[in-house]
């Protein structure tokens, strides 16, 4: 993953911005839309992202369940959850595709301490930038979501690019184009809205009342949203978080922790060298030796 | 007027021994990575001060190297610890020597209590250092995913990584006052080079202990 010429960035790890290039057109915001009542389960998508991406991912075990691999991994940046819900006579099989949501308000860029190693462009994507990346693991402090997944080959965080690859040169993401269900949609943020409430519509008048969209305010919305049939209990599908956004002791420890670390050693060094001007150094006089000698001798053991 | 001396004056008592070549080697083992901690810490914890990682070979080395460092540190302090904590307790005259602390800062401590081989600020470096270090190395250790990645939760590791900032710069803090008082108080620093310091200087500072070295109480 690198950053692409044809990408502006919004954001940049550790780093301030420079707004893009004069003269540019505005930034289009991008979305991808999983509609989850649409989903069969086939993992078309989660194929099509090892094959588009080159992952190779280690055949693992399975445990009688079908979420395979078990959960993300560094080499598995989308994975279908599995959940059943059994209520009354009814049995509901929710099928959440999972994977990153590209935060607007990204808490791994936030958390992120190394210059340029997580980028945001102006379209809303969230790319890891390997190379600058230094395996600390910030990043999976700072996601709300439980996303990144540090590689134990190369010590580097890996995740969902959202194909910023495919979509700089006018493609969908490759999980988008492999849905044969059209499931997964492309296209601008505004469009995907607009396309959803057709969808809730349809869901609604079909039994589901709390069928809507999923694109939390907590993180300032996301650009990967989902139409879910139970809105109103996102947790159902495999733990979504219900009101996600970046934890506090994160808000705090990338905060206001900083400036005032800075400051006050800053001030330490400062009260030092004033106190030293002012006040001079605390010396020992002859007056103290010759006290010294007076109570203990020349020589002494 | 008295002629002012710095440890080697024409009119010196004779020096009085305050540190043995094994703990000042534990000493300046427990100095020196404090020091490597707190640069290669920082370099991580503040943008502005990434160009740190230089020091130590690029940010996946600085991230790879800070902990290891760290156990260093920790073995070393717990040595530091133990050859000092009986020296370090709380008496009545420390409560004094704080309260009188303007006086101290204005080098003006003549008329205050005898004092024994610590005085309360020193004391306080040692019992504050002792317990930063303490939850630096237990957070650390959280922290340190290469290894314990999976022994704790997100929220556990959220915290952690809040308290070890937190305390790196409260730790920070007490090491400039500590060199900040080695520096000030002249003759203090060949205590920890050589080993002794001047009998003027003991019975200046350290009154009490410095009785009880020469056996003159
Ligand atoms: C005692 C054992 C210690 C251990 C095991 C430890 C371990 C760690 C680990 C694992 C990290 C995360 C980055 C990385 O993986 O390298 C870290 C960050 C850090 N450490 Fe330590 N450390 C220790 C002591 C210290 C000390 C004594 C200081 C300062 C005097 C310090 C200052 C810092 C700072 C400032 C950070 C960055 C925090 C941030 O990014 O907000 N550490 N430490
Ligand atoms: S692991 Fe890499 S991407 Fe994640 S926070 Fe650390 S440097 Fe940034």
């Amino acid at each position: 993953m690198s950053v692409l010429q044809a990408l502006d960035l919004r954001r940049r790890s550790a780093s301030t911005v420079a707004p893009p290039p004069a003269g540019k057109a505005p930034a289009v915001e991008v979305a991808k839309l999983i509609d989850v009542s649409k989903c069969i389960g086939c993992k078309a998508c989660q194929t099509a992202c090892l094959e588009w991406n080159q992952l190779d991912q280690p055949i693992g075990q399975t445990d009688g369940i079908y979420d395979n691999p078990r959960d993300l991994t560094p080499t598995s940046w989308t994975v279908m959850k599995f959940t059943e819900i059994e209520k009354d006579d009814n049995l509901e099989w929710l099928i959440r595709k999972d994977g990153c949501m590209h935060c607007d308000d990204p808490g791994c860029l936030k958390a992120c301490p190394a210059p340029g190693a997580i980028v945001q462009y102006t379209n809303g994507i969230v790319d890891f930038v390997s190379e600058n990346c230094i395996g600390c693991g910030y990043c999976v402090k700072g996601c709300p979501f439980n996303i990144p997944r540090i590689s134990k080959v190369d010590a580097k965080a890996y995740k969902c690019t959202l194909c910023s690859d495919r979509v700089v040169v006018g493609q969908a993401p490759a999980c988008a184009k492999a849905c044969p269900t059209q499931a997964i949609y492309f296209g601008t943020k505004a469009d995907m809205i607009v396309h959803a409430e057709g969808r809730i519509t349809d869901l609604k008048s079909r039994g589901y009342k709390n069928a809507g969209l999923y694109d939390p305010k907590g993180v300032n919305g996301t650009h990967v949203m989902y139409v879910l049939h139970h809105a109103d209990q996102p947790h159902l599908y495999a733990g979504l978080p219900d009101n996600p956004r970046i934890s506090p002791l994160v808000g705090m420890w990338k905060g206001i922790l900083k400036p005032l670390s800075l400051a006050a050693i800053a001030f330490a060094g400062v009260f030092g060298l004033m106190h030293y001007v002012t006040k001079g150094p605390n010396r020992v006089t002859e007056h103290d030796e010759e006290k010294a000698v007076e109570l203990a001798g020349r020589d002494r053991p | 007027m008295t002629a002012q001396v710095d440890g080697d004056a024409k009119v010196e008592a004779p020096p009085v021994s305050r540190y043995t070549f094994a703990a000042r080697i534990n000493h300046w083992i427990t100095a020196v990575s404090l020091v490597l901690l707190a640069l290669s810490g920082l370099a991580l914890f503040h943008p502005s001060l990434f160009f740190f990682t230089y020091l130590f070979g690029g940010g996946q080395l600085t991230r790879i190297i800070h902990p290891w460092i760290g156990v260093v540190l920790a073995v070393s302090f717990l040595g530091l610890f133990l050859r000092f904590f009986a020296l370090n307790f709380w008496k009545r005259e420390d409560t004094i020597w704080m309260k009188n602390l303007g006086q101290v800062i204005n080098n003006k401590e003549e008329g205050l209590p005898e004092l024994g081989k610590y005085n309360a600020g020193q004391k306080l470096v040692f019992w504050g250092q002792s317990i930063l270090i303490l939850v630096l190395l237990l957070s650390g250790v959280v922290l340190w995913d290469t290894y314990f990645a999976d022994y704790t939760q997100i929220d556990q590791k959220r915290l952690a990584a809040v308290a070890h900032a937190f305390c790196a710069i409260a730790a920070i803090l007490i090491w400039i006052v500590h060199v900040y008082a080695a520096i000030w108080v002249k003759g203090t620093l060949r205590a920890m080079t050589r080993g002794s310091v001047t009998g003027g200087w003991a019975w200046k500072h350290h009154r009490k202990w410095f009785r009880q070295e020469v056996g003159k109480p």
